[in-house]
């Protein structure tokens, strides 16, 4: 049931995206999301569409897995299309009692429903390829220079691979813990509201006593460790540029050019 | 009360690269009143097994009948197999949750829809079954010892007056005296309820003493079910799925060897003493 939420989890594979340096994958996936900001032209849509199938294949997940985490965004995607098939002003076709629809509200509603799916797919293909380690790391480096305006790059980076390691951790405990007081006999599906939500307090108290106390294990096995922050500290595996993150800038720069171009060419026309 | 299992199988995160067969084809049948041990090391699968007794996992394939009902057809209520199965999980407990020992072990009778007061007898009664001092009954949970905590888990589930009750690593973490309570523990519930028990460890020291079956699972397959003796006559075999007789068999064997005419299918400490005692007499 829990394992059904894919976002921010990472899929074990031997792939060209899996092995690219963390930093690429964060600045592709911030160009990417650019991207897909940068006017309406159904040309401009190919192109992302061409770039991302690419990825996606290359990345050789599955595309059952990355759309098994868009389920849990259909009703987000559902109302804000609805927003803008109905609410957009423009040349009306279509009127029904009090709601109307125009043309420019399809188009927007269109493009709307496309922008939040790849969104989705493409921060997935980062989390999906990237360990939350590797990711942190890459956040670290890649940020590095706010260290001067003196930014707590590295605690942030910590706090935040702590976070994420957890989360797997902290779903299988839910996990345990559910089955543990269904074997007591717990219905957590019927009843109504107040009721669903009272049936939560055996499954919330014991996971936040059992967060707690993984946290103060963790503090105390850091600090037996002498964990103390950035200063002085080196790293096992550093990060380190190799050819095909050199290759993956330059496909980057071509695709950001290409996208650029246009955008500006087809500025507010469709096709 | 009769539970047939009937060749199940199961996969983990079936569809994903990290898809696993936990178990793999495995058939046994569990009587009333039996003290069955299951044993394998780590990530045998001894804890997906048996949460298909309860239904808490459905196999991929294969059938599981509760008294001669099948529990994956359509009109079985799973909440009636829990209230006659119970199953107290590896830790319980990290299960825990009421701000006293009492209200918790009242949860599960409560949800099964026992009166107020049923629950309450049902609670006080599975609290002394456990052996819990009553002046601890009104206390918050979280201020217990590890042993202690974990019997009020286990009360907890007694609470529910299960025909058969399935004890998942029950001594996992604790020291030999509270092992030997717990188990001793145990051993009366069977002895005295009549329950019948099933005991999931991966130590044959601990189970030898208790149980009349051992069902043995290695990497998801069922690969002996008969009584100890037989299963510690091949240790052999059960040494190279790194699982061992107990060591009392190890000694037999051995002055066996040496040429002395020992009982070689003693498998407790007690019954070699005896063997050995008869010997020098
Ligand atoms: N929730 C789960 N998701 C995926 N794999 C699991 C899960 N639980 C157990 N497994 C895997 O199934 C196998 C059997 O596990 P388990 O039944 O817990 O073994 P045991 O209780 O004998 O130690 C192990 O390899 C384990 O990694
Ligand atoms: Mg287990």
């Amino acid at each position: 049931m829990l394992r059904d939420i894919t976002l921010g989890q990472y899929y074990r594979a031997n792939s060209l995206i899996h092995r690219l340096d963390p930093r690429v994958k964060l600045l592709g996936t911030l160009i990417f999301i650019i991207s897909l900001f940068l006017g309406q032209s159904i040309w401009l849509y190919a192109l992302i569409t061409v770039a991302l199938i690419a990825v996606i294949k290359l990345s050789k997940v599955p595309l059952k897995y990355i759309t098994k985490g868009m389920k849990s965004i259909v009703i987000l995607v559902i109302i804000s299309a609805a927003f803008n098939l109905f609410l957009t002003d423009g040349e009306v076709i279509f009127r029904f009692w009090k709601l109307t629809i125009t043309r420019e509200g399809i188009y927007q509603c269109v493009f709307m429903i496309i922008r939040l799916i790849y969104l989705i797919c493409g921060t997935s293909i980062m989390t999906l390829t990237t360990t939350p380690t590797n990711l942190t790391d890459g956040i670290e480096k890649g940020l590095d220079f706010l260290n001067k305006i003196k930014v707590p790059v590295h605690e942030v980076a910590m706090m935040m691979s702590i976070a994420l390691r957890f989360i797997p951790i902290l779903m299988e405990e839910t996990d345990k813990i559910m089955k543990a007081q269904m074997a007591r006999g717990a219905d957590f599906e019927s009843g109504n509201l107040v009721k669903r939500a009272k049936a939560l307090i055996p499954i919330l108290v014991p996971l936040f006593v059992s967060a707690f106390r993984r946290a103060n294990d963790l503090a105390m096995a850091m600090e037996a460790r002498c964990y103390h922050g950035s200063e002085g500290r080196t790293k096992m595996k550093p990060l380190k540029y190799k050819s095909r993150d050199h290759k993956a800038y330059i496909a980057l720069g071509v695709y950001s050019v290409l996208v650029i171009a246009i955008s500006i060419f087809m500025k507010g026309r469709f096709i | 009360m009769s539970i047939i299992v009937d060749k199940i199988s199961y996969i983990y995160e079936e569809g994903s690269s990290m898809e696993r067969l936990a178990l793999d084809n495995i058939s046994c049948v569990i009587e009333q009143g039996e003290f069955i041990g299951v044993i394998g090391h780590t990530g045998s699968g001894k804890s997906t097994f048996i949460q298909h007794l309860n239904g808490l996992l459905k196999a991929n394939k294969g059938h599981i009948y509760y008294n001669e009902q099948d529990i994956y057809a359509p009109d079985f209520k799973m909440q009636e197999l829990r209230k006659h199965v119970g199953l107290v999980f590896q830790y319980p407990e990290h299960q825990l949750f009421e701000s006293t020992i009492f209200k918790d072990v009242c949860f599960g009778p409560k949800n099964l829809g026992f009166s107020d007061k049923d629950t309450q007898i049902a609670a006080f009664n599975a609290l002394r079954q456990v052996g819990l001092d009553e002046s601890l009954y009104y206390q918050s949970p979280f201020d217990l010892s590890g042993g202690q905590k974990r019997r009020v888990a286990i009360a907890g589930v007694l609470a529910m007056k299960p025909d058969v009750i399935i004890l998942d690593e029950p001594t996992a973490g604790l020291d030999p005296k509270g092992r030997d309570e717990i188990l001793d523990c145990v051993k009366k519930l069977h002895d005295e309820m009549k329950i019948t028990v099933i005991l999931v460890s991966h130590s044959m020291e601990d189970v030898a003493k208790y149980v009349d079956r051992i069902m043995v699972i290695n990497d998801g397959k069922l690969v002996f079910n008969n009584e100890p003796k037989a299963v510690f006559a091949r240790h052999e075999e059960l040494e190279k799925i790194g699982l061992a007789a107990p060591s009392v068999t190890y000694i037999m064997e051995d002055l066996y060897k040496a040429g002395f005419d020992v009982d070689r299918s003693a498998i407790t400490i007690e019954e070699a003493k005896n063997s050995i005692l008869n010997l020098l007499k």
